[in-house]
C-alpha cells in the first residue's frame, strides 16, 4: 500500500542562514544574501556578487583531518544532514540504519578542489596533484559522508542533473519511502561554486548578473550564483505521527520530463509536462495550489518561459496563485537549489508565508504573476509546487500538502 | 643515526597526520600510528612535495615502518644530490 510521505526534519545552510531557523527567518524578514565575491580572486570579471555562505567555520563542524578529505561542498551535505537529522528527533536502530536511504544531488560536485590541483598543475608548473582529489572531487562524496557520519547501510546515491539535482533527488527519496522501499529517507542537495575556473566558466556562458538578481523584474540581467546544502528528513506519515515527530508538511506529487529540445535554452513544453506530471501524481486540480517556489533564476529566457509555463498549467488560477523566486535571497545554488527552494517551501507551510521574490524593481508584461514583491506576506498555505529546470532540458517539479487538509 | 632526513621526515608524518610530534618514533609501524593506505598517499605526497622528490609506486608498497620510509626517502634524496 502506498505511504504517505511526511517531512519530519530540515536542515539548512545557505547564504541568508547558516542554520535552519535563521534561513526561515530571513526569508520572511526578505533579507538577501548576494554580496562581494569573496573566496576567489574575481578582478577583472564581468560580475561581481554572489550568495556565499557568510562566516563558515569548518573547524566547528569536523575534525582538522576531515578538512583535508572533505571538499567544501560536501561538508555542506553533511552539515545540512546532521541539523535535518537532529530536528527529526530519529533515534537509530541497525535495522533503521538499514532502511534508511540516502539521495543527493550535486551539479558541480567538488571542482573546486579539482580547480585547485589543475592550477598547480598547469599554471604552478607543480609535477603532483593532491591525493585526495579524486574522493574530494566525486560528486557522491556528499552522500558518502552523510552514511558514514550517521553509519547509515541503506542505499545511497547521488543524482546529478544540474540546476534540477536536487529536486531529482528528493523526487526519487520520496518514491522510495511512498513505496514502502525505505523507511526513512536524507534526500536533498549541496553545491560549493566559488572557484576560479568554475566562476570564468559560468561567466562565459554570459547568464550571470553583473550586480544581482532580478526574478521576473522587467529589468533582470540574469542569475546569482549561490551555494549551500540543505537536507530533508522523509518518512511515513504514520511512522511520524506514531513516534509522534513533528511533521513540517507532506511530499504528494512529483513530476519529470525532458525538452528535447536545447541544452541551454529553456522550453515552455517540458516545464508544463513536469508540472502536470506532479499534479496528477499529487491526485490534485491545479486550483489546488497556493504557492509555487519557481524555478525563477533571473535570467530573461527563464523567466518569461516559466511565466508562460504556468499560465498554461494554471489557465485562470494562474491570477490567483503566488509565485516567487527565493533565489533572489539565496542565490542559484545549482546542485542544492531544489533542496534549498523545498526547504524554503516546508518552512512557509510550517510558518504560514509567503517568502518574497526580493530585488525586485520592474513589473514585466511577460512575467505578469503575482510574484510577491520583495516582502514576505502571511498566508495559509494549503498546497505548494515547487519547480527546477536545468540547463539541458531536464525539469523536475515538487508537490506539497499541508498536513492537517 | 637519525639526521637531517629523518626529523623532516617525521616532521611531514606528524603535520601529515595531526598527531603530536613526540608520538612519531623512528621505529614506529604505521598501524600504530592508526594509518591506513589513505594516510599512506598523503604522506608521501607530503614527501614528494618537501624533497621535490618522485616515490616510484613499487618502493612506496614496500614499506612498513617509518624506519623504511626515512631509508627510502634518503635514497632517493641521495640519488638526486649524486647527479
Amino acid at each position: 500500500m502506498a505511504q504517505r510521505v511526511a517531512i519530519t526534519g530540515v536542515g539548512v545552510i545557505c547564504a541568508i542562514g547558516n542554520t535552519r531557523e535563521e534561513f526561515a527567518c530571513s526569508l520572511r524578514e526578505g533579507r538577501c544574501g548576494i554580496a562581494g565575491i569573496t573566496l576567489a580572486d574575481i578582478s577583472g570579471f564581468r560580475f561581481r556578487n554572489g550568495a556565499e555562505v557568510k562566516g563558515y567555520q569548518p573547524e566547528r563542524h569536523f575534525e582538522p583531518r576531515q578538512i583535508d578529505v572533505i571538499d567544501r561542498f560536501a561538508q555542506f551535505a553533511a552539515v545540512a544532514a546532521r541539523e535535518a537529522v537532529a530536528d527529526a528527533g530519529i533515534e537509530w536502530t541497525d535495522e533503521l540504519r538499514e532502511r534508511c536511504v540516502i539521495v543527493t544531488g550535486a551539479c558541480v560536485g567538488g571542482q573546486s578542489t579539482q580547480d585547485q590541483g589543475f592550477w598547480d598543475l598547469y599554471k604552478m608548473g607543480k609535477p603532483r596533484v593532491h591525493p585526495m582529489t579524486i574522493p574530494r572531487t566525486m560528486a557522491n562524496a556528499g552522500a558518502s559522508y552523510i552514511s558514514m557520519d550517521l553509519g547509515l547501510t541503506g542505499p545511497a546515491w547521488t543524482v546529478s542533473t544540474a540546476c534540477s539535482s536536487s529536486n531529482h533527488a528528493i523526487g526519487q527519496a520520496f518514491r522510495m519511502v511512498r513505496s514502502g522501499d525505505a523507511d526513512l529517507a536524507i534526500a536533498g542537495g549541496s553545491e560549493a561554486t566559488f572557484s576560479l575556473g568554475i566562476l570564468k566558466a559560468w561567466e562565459a556562458m554570459r547568464v550571470v548578473s553583473a550586480d544581482a538578481c532580478r526574478p521576473f523584474s522587467k529589468d533582470r540581467t540574469g542569475m546569482t550564483l549561490g551555494e549551500g546544502g540543505a537536507m530533508l528528513v522523509l518518512e511515513s506519515l504514520d511512522r511520524a505521527l506514531a513516534r509522534g515527530a513533528k511533521v513540517y508538511c507532506e511530499i504528494t506529487g512529483f513530476g519529470m520530463s525532458a525538452d528535447a529540445r536545447h541544452i541551454t535554452q529553456p522550453s515552455v513544453d517540458g516545464p508544463i509536462r513536469a508540472m502536470k506530471m506532479a499534479l496528477r501524481d499529487a491526485s490534485i486540480d491545479p486550483e489546488a495550489i497556493d504557492y509555487i517556489n519557481a524555478h525563477g533564476t533571473g535570467t530573461q529566457a527563464n523567466d518569461s518561459t516559466e511565466t508562460a509555463a504556468i499560465r498554461q498549467v494554471f489557465g485562470e488560477h494562474a491570477n490567483r496563485l503566488a509565485v516567487s523566486s527565493t533565489k533572489s535571497a539565496h542565490g542559484h545554488a545549482l546542485g542544492a537549489a531544489g533542496a534549498i527552494e523545498a526547504a524554503a517551501t516546508a518552512l512557509a507551510i510550517r510558518d504560514g508565508f509567503i517568502p518574497p521574490t526580493v530585488n525586485y524593481r520592474v513589473p514585466d508584461p511577460a512575467c505578469d504573476l503575482d510574484v510577491v514583491p520583495n516582502e514576505s506576506r502571511p498566508a495559509s498555505i494549503h498546497c505548494a509546487m515547487s519547480n527546477s529546470f536545468a540547463f539541458g532540458g531536464l525539469n523536475a517539479v515538487l508537490v506539497f500538502h499541508r498536513c492537517a487538509d | 643515526m637519525p639526521n637531517n632526513v629523518t626529523e623532516e621526515v617525521l616532521d611531514v608524518i606528524a603535520e601529515t597526520q595531526r598527531i603530536p610530534r613526540e608520538k612519531v618514533l623512528f621505529d614506529s609501524r604505521f598501524e600504530e600510528l592508526g594509518m591506513d593506505s589513505m594516510d599512506a598517499v598523503n604522506i608521501l605526497f607530503a614527501l614528494e612535495e618537501k624533497f621535490d622528490i618522485t616515490i616510484p609506486d613499487e618502493a612506496a608498497k614496500q614499506i612498513r615502518t617509518i624506519r623504511e620510509m626515512v631509508d627510502g626517502v634518503q635514497r632517493i634524496v641521495d640519488a638526486k644530490a649524486a647527479l
